[in-house]
This record gives C-alpha cells, structure tokens and sequence, in this order.
C-alpha cells in the first residue's frame, strides 16, 4: 500500500455528487498536483484527507493507518490555506509553536524548533511581529512553518499561491518546492494553475467534475493527454475532430482535408478526436512523409520573442507559434498557408 | 456644503443638546443645593455613606459582574457553534436574541414567577440564593442582544472556520481552540459587550423590584420617593457609571481598531 492511499473516495453534498469514486496512491516523499478548474472538487478531496470533511463512501489510509473515520486532529496532517488563516493575537513565534505547544512537547525542545522553522523561511527578524504586520508572502511562509513544525506526516496545501501576486507567487512556489525537497515531505499541492502545476510536481492529477482524468508526470500529461479535457485544459492544445479512412494506414479526414495519424489507439471507423500541440506545427509547403493543411490566417499575435497564429481549415481553428525573425515577412489577416507537422506530432485521445 | 444649510445642521446638534443637557445639568446643579447657603457636596457624602446604598450599589455590581460572566460563557461558544456548524441556525438565534428588546422586561419576570414559583416544580422564589440566581439568569436575558450583536459582529470580523480548522490539523481540540485562538481574537468584541451589560444591568429596577432583591434600581426608587436632593445626586452617579462603561467601550474598540489601522513595519 502507498503511503496516502485513496481508494474509491466519493462525497456527495445531498443529491449532488461532488468527488466520484477518485483512486490515488502517493509515495512517501512525493509532490503530487491536484490540477483542475474551480469546483471540480479539488478542495472537497483535500478537506477529506485532512479531516474536516467526512467521505461519504471509500477509504483513506496514511502510512498503512485506516484514517477514514479519524478527526482532522488525530491525523498528523499539515494544512495551508489559501487565506493564511494564521491567528491573528498570536505572534510569528507563538503562531509556529502552536501545534508544539499542544503535543506538550518541552519548553526547550518548542524554542528550538521555532528557533530553527524560522531560519528555514528567513523570518527570524520577524519573532515577535504579529500578522497583520507581515505582507501576504511573508504569512503564507509562516503558515507553511506552523504546518511543518510539528513533523506531519502529509503536507496538504490549498491555493496557497492564489491571493499573492504574479512575482511573490513565483518566488514562493520554488521556495515551498525547495523547502518540501529538504524535508522530504509527501506533499499534496491543490492549484487551478497549470503552469505552477508542471513546475512543481513530481506527479499531476488532472481533475474534472469530481473526477480523476490523468495522472502523470508533467512531462506525460503535457505531451500526451488521454483526454480531450485534458488536452483542452493543460497546455493550449489544438482539438481537431477527424473521421477515419483506412485505418491500417492511419489516414484520416479534418475538414475535407486529409491527414494521417502515425497510431491510431482504437481499431474501427468513426469519428476520432486529435490533439496537436502549437509547438509542432510549421509553415512550410507540402512535404513527402509529413502532414499538410491549408489554412486562412485568421489572427497574428506579436508576442516578442514569439509570434502567435491562428489559423481556421473550416471548423477546426489552429494555434500555433512561431519564433519572430526580423529577415522574414509576417502572413498578413487572410492570406492562404500550408500548416506542416510531422505524422506523430497528431495525438488521439480518448473518447469522451 | 452652504453656510445656511451648515447653520442648520449646528443648530439642530445645539437644540438636541439642550435636549440631553439640559435635564442632567438641573438635576447636578439641584443635588449641589443640600446646603441653603452655597453650592456643596452634601448630598453626595450622605448618599454615598448611607449604608443602605453602599450594600444596594455592591449588590447590583456583583450582580452585573455574575451577569457578565454567566453571558460571555453562554453566548460566546453558542455564537460560535452557530457559525461553525449551523449556518441555517442563524436566523432563528438572532430573533431570539432580540426578543428582550421586543418583550418588556415585566412580562419576562411575570413569567419567570409564574414557572419558577415557590409551588412551581422548579422553585427558585423560595430562598435569597435562588433568587439571586434567577436574578442572574434574567439580566442575561436581557443583555442577550447587546452581548450576542458585540460577539457575533465580531465574529464576522475573522474567519472562525479557518481558523478553527487550522487550528484543529495542528491537533487542538474544539476547547483548546475556543480558549487559545477564538477567544482572544473577540477580546475588544466580548469586553465591548460586556461592558453594554454591565451599563443595563446596574442601574436595572423592574426585575429586581418585582423579584424583591436588594439592588440599586429599587433602592434608586425608594429614595426617590422620600428625599429632596439625595435622588439627584444618585441619578448624576447612576449616569457617571453608564459613561464609564461607554467610554470603555470606546477605548477597547479604539485599540482593537488602531492595531489593524497601524502601519505595516519598513520591509515587511
Ligand atoms: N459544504 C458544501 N455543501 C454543498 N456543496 C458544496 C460544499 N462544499 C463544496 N460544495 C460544492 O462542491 C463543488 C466542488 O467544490 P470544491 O471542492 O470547493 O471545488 P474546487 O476546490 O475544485 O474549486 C462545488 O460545486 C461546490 O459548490
Ligand atoms: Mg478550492
């Protein structure tokens, strides 16, 4: 059994199911990302793990202990919260030494372990500063020592970036990773963001609707996404909706034009939904052994260093980008362009 | 704004004024005439060393003070609970806490000496001590607006749920938390209504007169009835206590307010 086992969790708020039947195991020492958009049921799961919300079906096990009926505070887990919530007459110091304080651990033992939090998030100069004298940064740090100063065995983090902004919240995330690397603490981080997803994560679990999509590494769940939601959510992947033509050789038709698919994961014809991220597509003309779409240019974003296209075949729109160079000419609003990519770089997923 | 419009408002706050002053300024200046010849103290050294006010006084500020304490245990961790665990509740507990308010003060004691009577299957009129504690219990129901309004704004003001969950998943029990975490950040609120209390219930005549306990209202009325100049002076003591409470009031909201106006340090 994996050190946080969620087998079979469900929750439901009276008729409305709010996380379904979701599967997770996490290796002790791990960084998993619970991603996925508001509501999806990202905070319900992370509630129940942490004990302020009870599972109305499943089991959680830490560390081989069934903690499924256990109170929040039986169960050794460190939570931040997106709002701080550190107590608002209680100073830095006595804020990180709270949770000591009540496993009455020895006075000596307590100021050495403040003493040494307090290093770990470069706040010693601030011992005896209350909240309302830190900025946002500064009390999501502290909150994050009161957390781990008590050696929880699972660190569960909510949003904890959402209420700083865009330069903190990026100097921060690298230090909670920094600062999880050192501890080697299994840490379950909840975001809506899918770049502080990919930056973080030693695994991603991609929700919708109270539901497990993926899981995987960033590298996995950005290069290949299972789902179309998936697709559509991590990442700006191209969708494009195909019908098959010979399925031995991969051909397939988008809008009248045709293309091939170097594996096609079902066998049989139909319609099949493809991904292709912006990154692969080229404008060059038609090549023996690639892909070729003709398309209008329908936007031209100059970006800097990159320009971004977009490109409509009839239904389907394309993005994708290229690298701005001064010798070349832009393709001006309207003009005709054959897209080009290679056989692999067209991703079918799954069914939905 | 206009100079007449500006005249008005000033002589609006003048006749409102003299509205207030004017009967407290007659009353302080008719308790200085004890004496035929000069303005003098008089009547305050007699009141305040007739013995009957002295005991009169002390009842009713031991009363206030077991009021005080009765209400913040009650109400605090009710205001809470409310807020923590039954959201929908909260409707109904506000109209309860200002039914006092809406009902006076003579139905509630007539009603209290109609359950608890001496017959009664809970007698309580019987001996002083079981009066007094019903005493108690109905100052509390009358300062069931004042102290539950204070606690609960000040609930509003932070946020018990996480809050107290944070402090839950650091391993404090629900007492732990109410005492270490909860408690304290109402401070300004609870001392607020305590205060509110302390002011109503000094001075309280109907409860105390009908219950017949030896508190400082009755005592008030007795005087009032068979004296000159000792009922004014003990009317301007009456008032002096009330503002005191005010200005405390006051001054821990000032504080409470001035800690989260402050700036924040260089740097942080
Ligand atoms: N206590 C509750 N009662 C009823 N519905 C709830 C409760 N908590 C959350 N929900 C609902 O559950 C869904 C998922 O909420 P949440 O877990 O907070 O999503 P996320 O954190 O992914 O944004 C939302 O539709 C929300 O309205
Ligand atoms: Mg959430």
């Amino acid at each position: 059994m994996a050190f946080l086992d969620i087998a079979h969790v469900g929750k439901t708020f009276g008729a409305a199911s709010v996380v379904n039947d979701v599967n997770l195991a996490i290796e002790k020492g791990e960084f998993v990302t619970l991603l996925g958009p508001s509501g999806c049921g990202k905070t319900t799961l992370l509630r129940m793990i942490a004990g302020f919300e009870s599972a109305s079906s499943g089991s959680i096990h830490i560390d081989g202990h069934d903690v499924t009926l256990q109170r929040a505070r039986q169960r050794r887990v460190g939570m931040v919260f997106q709002s701080y919530a550190l107590f608002p007459t209680m100073t830095v110091a006595d804020n990180i030494a709270y949770g000591l304080k009540i496993a009455r651990e020895p006075k000596s033992a307590i100021a050495e372990r403040v003493e040494q939090m307090m290093k770990l998030i470069r706040l010693s100069q601030h011992a005896q500063h209350y909240p309302w004298q830190l900025s946002g940064g500064q009390q999501q740090r502290v909150a994050l020592a009161r957390a781990l100063a008590s050696s929880p065995r699972l660190l569960l983090l909510d949003e904890p970036l959402s209420a700083l902004d865009a330069k903190i919240r990026v100097a921060l995330r690298d230090e909670i990773r920094a600062l999880q690397r050192k501890l080697g603490i299994t840490t379950l981080f909840v975001t809506h963001d899918q770049e502080e997803a990919l930056s973080l994560s030693d695994r991603v679990v991609v929700m919708n609707e109270g539901r497990i999509e993926q899981v995987g590494t960033p590298f996995e769940i950005y290069n290949f996404p299972r789902t179309r939601f998936v697709a559509s959510f991590v990442g700006t992947l191209n969708i494009l909706n195909s019908r098959v033509l010979d399925e031995a050789s991969g051909l397939v038709e988008v809008d009248g034009q045709t293309v091939t698919v170097a594996r096609l994961r079902r066998s049989g014809h139909g319609e099949r939904t493809l991904a292709l991220r912006p990154e692969a597509v080229v404008l060059e003309s038609p090549l023996a052994g690639r892909n070729s779409l003709m398309a209008t240019i329908e936007e031209v974003n100059f970006l800097g260093s990159v320009v971004r296209l977009r490109a409509r075949l009839q239904e389907t729109v394309l993005s994708f980008d290229i690298f701005n160079d001064p010798g070349q000419t832009l393709p001006q609003r309207g003009s005709r362009v054959a897209l080009g990519f290679s056989h692999d770089n067209l991703l079918e997923l799954e069914a939905s | 704004m206009k100079p007449a419009s500006r005249a008005g408002a000033w002589l609006a706050i003048a006749l409102g004024s003299l509205y207030f002053l004017l009967p407290l300024i007659a009353t302080f200046e008719f308790s200085l005439r004890m004496r035929r010849e000069s303005y003098s103290l008089e009547a305050y050294r007699v009141v305040l060393t007739d013995p009957g006010f002295q005991s009169a006084f002390g009842y009713s500020i031991l009363m206030a003070l077991l009021t005080v304490i009765t209400s913040i245990v009650l109400v605090v961790p009710t205001a809470c609970w409310i807020e923590l665990r039954l959201p929908r509740m909260r409707p109904v507990i506000e109209f309860i806490t200002l039914l006092p308010l809406v009902i006076p003060a003579i139905i509630i004691v007539f009603g209290y000496l109609r359950l608890y009577n001496s017959s009664s299957w809970l007698p309580l009129t019987g001996n002083e001590r079981a009066t007094d504690l019903l005493l108690i219990c109905s100052y509390v129901t009358l300062s069931l607006p004042y102290m539950y309004r204070s606690v609960h704004s000040g609930l509003r003001a932070i946020d018990v749920r996480t809050l107290t969950e944070a402090s839950e998943s650091l391993g404090a029990g629900w007492f732990t938390t109410l005492a270490h975490v909860i408690a304290p950040a109402l401070k300004s609120a609870i001392l607020s209504g305590s205060f509110l209390t302390f002011a109503v219930v000094i001075g309280e005549f109907t409860m105390a007169s009908l219950l017949n306990r030896p508190a400082f209202g009755p005592y008030l009325q007795l005087i009032g009835a068979n004296r000159a100049y000792e009922p004014s002076a003990l009317a301007v003591i009456a008032f002096l206590v009330t503002w005191a409470s005010m200005g405390l009031i006051q001054v821990v909201s000032r504080n409470a307010a001035g800690a989260g106006a402050k700036r924040r340090l260089p740097g942080a």
